[in-house]
């Protein structure tokens, strides 16, 4: 396969396909829309389902419905729709059935804007719907890597019967860059021995999250969590560069993390022991690579499209053992690496003042 | 000497365990004649049931087929999930009034709308059974209720939902019956309405609903007999029977 100049949200939509896509249900809105149009066009070329349902709580429960059938499904949307989709967001997670949801992130709270923003990492990572349990979340920072890790969403989401949001901003939803689509996969001719297909032949079977008994709940709840820490401990996915030797880590994800990495290579430049870390699981959070950090590293800077919000994340995982400074912007102005790069000096500047670090951050570059 | 003859037992298709639901209350009328229609038609063994949230939630335990239990409201949408990747298989919904006239009135007029393949079954009984007899969206005028404890004013509640005559209005609706279980004879008509509109999705003709009206003797503070007699009193003047859409095809392909 050749590389070619690919749009984000389109770039995704083709890897759904070629990751075996039997159905998607979604509703318009920005900056997510070319993802649906791409889908009503390409499949029912294929042959596959596609639906424009009347709402995102509709798309969410179509998801649901085709997912009991044992069917690869996704849906994708923006913030106020990811809003709606909760409920049938706990429903898939309470039922483990595998689905797959792309949130291309925009401006809020409310109606918001339509720019790029990083708002919705609590909402995915915290508060994907009511009762107790955390989605798999992948945030990707460039449209190569969009396009793989739609791929591994299905793989984990059929895995571990789990939902897996890939968590986009507007960003990456709307640019162009130079890409390689995966070949086609194999849909697949096996039936999850859970799937609904009608009980001819066997006995019947029953989806559902209902469990009235609170030691039958309770069990269940358990179960999910046995489930979670496993993911945690196989899947925390991470990348990083200069982080060898950096004494100031600069943490973003998403397209933020690719204006940190400018800043970073800036202050390289300048003879700044700078490094940069870029979580690619948001839920599990990549706590090992993190922490294995914190020895050397004197000073953690988080930069984000919000209010603040991986932050938490970051200061769990560093647990007091070096300081966490955070920069953002929000309502979906976009970050600049100028900003950034004051921000890193502010960060060592203030260590410095407090008396934490007396040697130099700036050493020898090679 | 005599020879026994079985003449009425029960379906295969409906299991023996005893119903959680109150005596005098209609769903065992309404399930067992959707277990027999299923049986049938022979369609037992393809059919994936799609359960609501309210007195029904457990229908599953009561019909031996496949089931899926949907969020209050939602299940014509995971009716259409499941029928859009399994389009050779029977897809059903058994819904309330709360469930599907009020919180999921959006998802079965689309449903209607868009025609998909599945049959609706929706049960009226004028109240929120599993909360404790609340106002629904189908109480008549006057009713008293735990919400509307003065009887449902107009003014402050508005008006009953006629769910058939709207969905009625629905291109893609192919077939749309209102039945009451309150007699023997009407027990009848509905069954044979549900047996059309299960004979409808099979033929591809389009979306299928049958509205029956129904009881709750316990949260309307009835005898079972009286409860009978009510509906035939109080709601079919607001909800008169009868057929509201029947088209032999609709120019749907898919």
């Amino acid at each position: 396969m050749a590389r070619e100049l690919l749009k984000g949200n389109e770039a995704i939509a083709e890897a759904a396909v070629r990751a075996g896509l039997d159905a998607y249900f979604g509703y318009p809105i920005t900056p997510q829309t070319e993802l649906l149009e791409y889908l009503a066009r390409r499949m029912p070329e294929l042959g596959r389902a596609f639906v424009q349902a009347e709402s995102e709580v509709a798309a969410i429960n179509m998801v649901f419905g085709a997912a009991c059938a044992g069917k690869r499904v996704m849906t994708s949307s923006s913030g106020p729709g990811v809003s709606l989709m909760q409920e049938g967001l706990s429903y898939i997670a309470g039922a483990e059935l595998p689905a797959v949801v792309v949130d291309v992130m925009r401006g809020g709270p409310g109606l918001g804007n339509i720019a790029a923003c990083q708002s919705d990492y609590f909402q995915v990572t915290r508060s994907a719907g009511h009762g107790d349990f955390r989605p798999l979340v992948l945030a990707p920072a460039t449209v190569q890597e969009a396009i793989d890790l739609t791929q591994l969403a299905f793989d984990l989401a059929e895995r571990y019967r789990m939902l897996v949001i890939l968590l986009v901003d507007g960003n990456l939803g709307q640019m162009m860059e130079p890409a390689e689509l995966p070949p086609f996969r194999d849909q697949g001719s096996v039936t999850a021995p859970w799937a609904l297909s009608g009980a001819e032949g066997r006995a019947a079977r029953l989806i559902t999250s209902i469990y009235l008994q609170p030691e039958a709940l309770e069990r269940h709840n358990l179960a999910l969590q046995a489930k979670l820490t496993v993911i945690a401990e196989r899947e925390q996915r991470s990348a990083g560069m200069w982080l060898e030797d950096a004494e100031l880590v600069v943490v973003a994800f998403g397209s933020a993390a690719r204006v940190a990495q400018n800043a970073v290579e800036a202050a390289r430049a300048r003879g700044l022991a700078a490094g940069l870390f870029r979580p690619i699981t948001l839920s599990p959070f990549p706590v090992r690579h993190l922490a294995s950090l914190s020895p050397r590293a004197r000073a953690f800077l988080v930069i984000e499209m919000n209010a603040g919000q991986m932050v938490d994340d970051v200061r769990l995982a560093i647990a007091g053992r070096a300081p966490v400074r955070f920069h953002g912007r929000m309502g979906g102005v976009e970050l600049l690496p100028d900003e950034v790069l004051q921000a890193m000096h502010h960060t060592i500047g203030d260590i410095r003042v407090s008396g934490n670090g007396s040697r130099s951050f700036h050493r020898e570059v090679r | 000497m005599t020879v026994e003859q079985c003449v009425y037992e029960r379906p295969a298709a409906l299991t023996a365990a005893h119903t959680h639901y109150c005596p005098g209350c209609t769903h065992g009328i309404a399930h067992r004649l959707t277990a027999e229609v299923l049986q049938e038609l022979d369609v037992l063994g393809r059919a994936v049931g799609v359960a609501s949230v309210g007195c029904s939630v457990f229908i599953y335990n009561y019909i031996a087929c496949d089931f899926v239990s949907a969020a209050h409201g939602r299940a014509p949408a995971v009716a259409t999930g499941l029928k859009r990747v399994l389009p050779d298989r029977v897809i059903f919904t058994y819904q309330g009034d709360g469930d599907l006239a009020s919180i999921g009135l959006a998802e079965v007029l689309h449903a209607a709308a868009r025609g998909e393949q599945i049959t609706v079954i929706f049960i009226n009984n004028a109240i929120y059974g599993m909360t404790g007899g609340q106002l629904a969206p189908t109480s008549p005028v006057g009713m008293v209720t735990s919400s509307s404890p003065g009887g449902r004013d107009p003014h402050l509640a508005g008006y009953p939902v006629r769910v058939c005559e709207l969905v009625a209005q629905m291109e893609g609706a192919a077939y749309v019956a209102r039945r009451s279980l309150h007699d023997p004879a009407e027990i009848r008509k509905a069954k044979k309405a549900l047996r059309t509109a299960f004979e409808c999705q099979l033929a591809g003709r389009g979306f299928a609903l049958v509205e029956l009206l129904s009881t709750c003797p316990t949260n309307w503070g009835m005898t079972p007999e009286q409860s009978l007699r009510w509906i035939e009193e109080r709601m079919l003047p607001v909800f008169p029977p009868g057929e509201f859409r029947n088209v032999a095809a609709l120019n749907v392909q898919r």
